[in-house]
């Protein structure tokens, strides 16, 4: 479908309805709303800080997958989402920052030394902080004003540390369940296949003048 | 050799199979209709009481609703909410339980006999699940021992092997593209671990019959390991000389091991086991407890480990 609209669009990409950037995060922070709401209501199940800390990993991970995808759509199926990237992995950010405040707070009641126990002996804690503390730089320079400080070669070498968040997330996602049930492995997938393409990429396509420019 | 039906039973009593399911079709119908959300798919709960049991914890019991609605059964999906939604499909009537292996009197069991004839106890009984989370449930059922001596064991059994119904066309999970655990679940005690009072056939919960989602029509319960060693549905009691295999150990033999003690100075790789959050116990904001050596049943079963190292045999 996609494919199609693209070739209508040739050149100048496909034209989607320009929405207002705050429209992405009012939309993107609905769900951490809802679950906050719903955990307070008592609406989350029998264990509703388990769902709420797993709900919020989720959707950290849903908006990285989205900034990843940006790429793809774009060089693929000319679609142009980039003027959204920021906010969404902004969002990405945020969900993250959620989802560790509700594990340290909520989950452990602050108990630093089973925090400290945990990051240490366990791999998938371990994996998830380290990935939180990449996606920080990566947030703090997700502005305008970082980009001229630091030139855009630098800040573009450095926001490729989100290949690694995205690996450390979906890597998190599939240490902490049991077994591999479908979920985790579906994410990893996902995952996997995005960066795929970018590995894939500079040796299937001919270098095309005019994407270079862009 | 089978055991039957009492025989003051007339065949023309017994509810023919396609009336019996069509009843259940129609409840199921009934209870969607009358919206009791509280009511799994395809439950046909039966009033079920036992005797109080002194091995009752007097602990706040987890709610009805949090006890059949968090429910780990991976036959039906991974998914905490799967078992409440998909269990329903699984018919457990008729029921046999067979009991073979290494004594004299192997026999096969139908389930209505196996409710009724033994003396059935409530026992409340504090549940700690290998993931860090506990419940309090009171279950109604018997003694595995009870059924143990009524089959005669020989000297030369050793262990007891337990198994699930492997059930594809009622058990959604086991279609899955992704199996979680070789199927059928099976699961494994040693002969004394057995006989312990504290270890019990439940077929019920609540004062009521087992829901499909906790286990029915029979499972077991064995409160001073993680809950996983409790194999729910069972066909098949094995007495044997070797130890048994059993799933969790199968699939990750490094995180789940073959006694599962519930132990809170042995971590599970991947988390600790010192503290747990009990379900249904001051919601988003709920304390973690300390985890009790053998779940808070040391003083009944601490002597069947004496002289082991349980780091070790974990």
């Amino acid at each position: 479908m996609a494919g199609r609209a693209s070739v209508q669009g040739e050149k100048k990409g496909f034209a989607l309805p320009q929405v207002p950037k705050i429209a992405v995060y009012i939309v993107g922070f609905i769900p951490a709303v809802w679950l906050f709401y719903a955990g307070i209501d008592d609406r989350l199940g029998a264990d509703p800080m388990r769902y709420l800390e797993q709900a919020l990993g989720l959707w950290a991970l849903r908006f990285l997958i989205a900034t990843l995808a940006i790429t793809p759509l774009r060089q693929l199926f000319n679609i142009n989402l980039l003027r959204y990237r920021r906010a969404l992995g902004l969002l990405a950010f945020y969900y993250a920052a959620l989802h560790l405040t509700t594990y340290l707070v909520l989950d452990q009641g602050l108990d630093l030394a089973a925090i400290v126990a945990d990051i240490v002996k366990r791999p998938y804690i371990t994996i998830g902080m380290a990935t939180f503390v990449i996606l920080i730089p990566l947030a703090v320079t997700s502005n305008n004003a970082a980009i001229r400080r630091m030139g855009g070669q630098a800040w573009a070498k450095l926001h490729r540390l989100v290949y690694v968040a995205a690996i450390g997330a979906a890597l998190h996602f599939l240490l902490v369940v049991k077994s591999w049930p479908p979920e985790p492995l579906v994410y990893a997938a996902i995952v996997a296949t995005l960066l795929g393409y970018r590995l894939v990429r500079p040796m299937v396509r001919k270098p095309s003048p005019r994407r270079r420019a862009a | 050799m089978l055991i039957r039906r009492p025989d003051d039973v007339l065949p023309s009593e017994i509810t023919p199979r396609e009336v019996y399911f069509n009843r259940r079709q129609w409840m199921a119908g009934a209870a969607g209709l009358a919206l009791t959300a509280s009511l799994p798919k395809g439950l046909e709960a039966a009033p079920l009481s036992g005797a109080k049991s002194p091995f009752s914890t007097d602990e706040k019991k987890t709610s009805r609703e949090d006890v059949t609605s968090y429910n780990n059964y991976y036959e039906f999906g991974t998914g905490k909410e799967d078992p409440a939604a998909k269990a329903g499909s699984l018919k457990t009537a008729p029921w046999t339980v067979k009991v073979d292996g290494m004594v004299g009197k192997p026999a096969e069991f139908a389930i209505e006999d196996l409710i009724k004839s033994p003396a059935l106890e409530e026992r409340i009984y504090r549940m700690r699940c290998v993931e860090g989370w506990s419940m309090v449930i009171p279950w109604v059922g018997f003694p595995l021992a009870d059924l143990i001596k009524r089959v005669e064991p020989l000297g030369s059994a050793k262990y007891i092997a337990f198994e699930t119904a492997f059930r594809p066309d009622e058990m959604p999970g086991l279609d899955s593209i992704f199996p979680v655990l070789e199927w059928p679940y099976v699961e494994g005690l040693r002969l004394d671990e057995a006989m312990n009072p504290l270890t019990l056939l439940a077929v019920g919960l609540y004062g009521e019959t087992l829901p499909n989602q906790n286990g029915a029509p029979i499972r077991l319960v064995v409160p001073w390991k993680y809950g996983f060693k409790g194999i729910k549905s069972i066909t098949r009691i094995s007495f044997v000389d070797k130890q048994p295999p059993t799933s969790w150990n199968k699939q990750a033999p490094s995180e789940y091991g073959f006694y599962a003690n519930v132990n809170p100075n042995v971590d599970h790789p991947r988390w600790s086991q010192a503290t747990e959050r009990r379900i249904g116990e001051g919601g988003l904001f709920a304390k973690r407890r300390p985890t009790l050596m053998f779940n808070g049943y040391a003083e009944q079963v601490a002597s069947l480990y004496t002289g082991m190292d349980l780091r070790k045999l974990y």
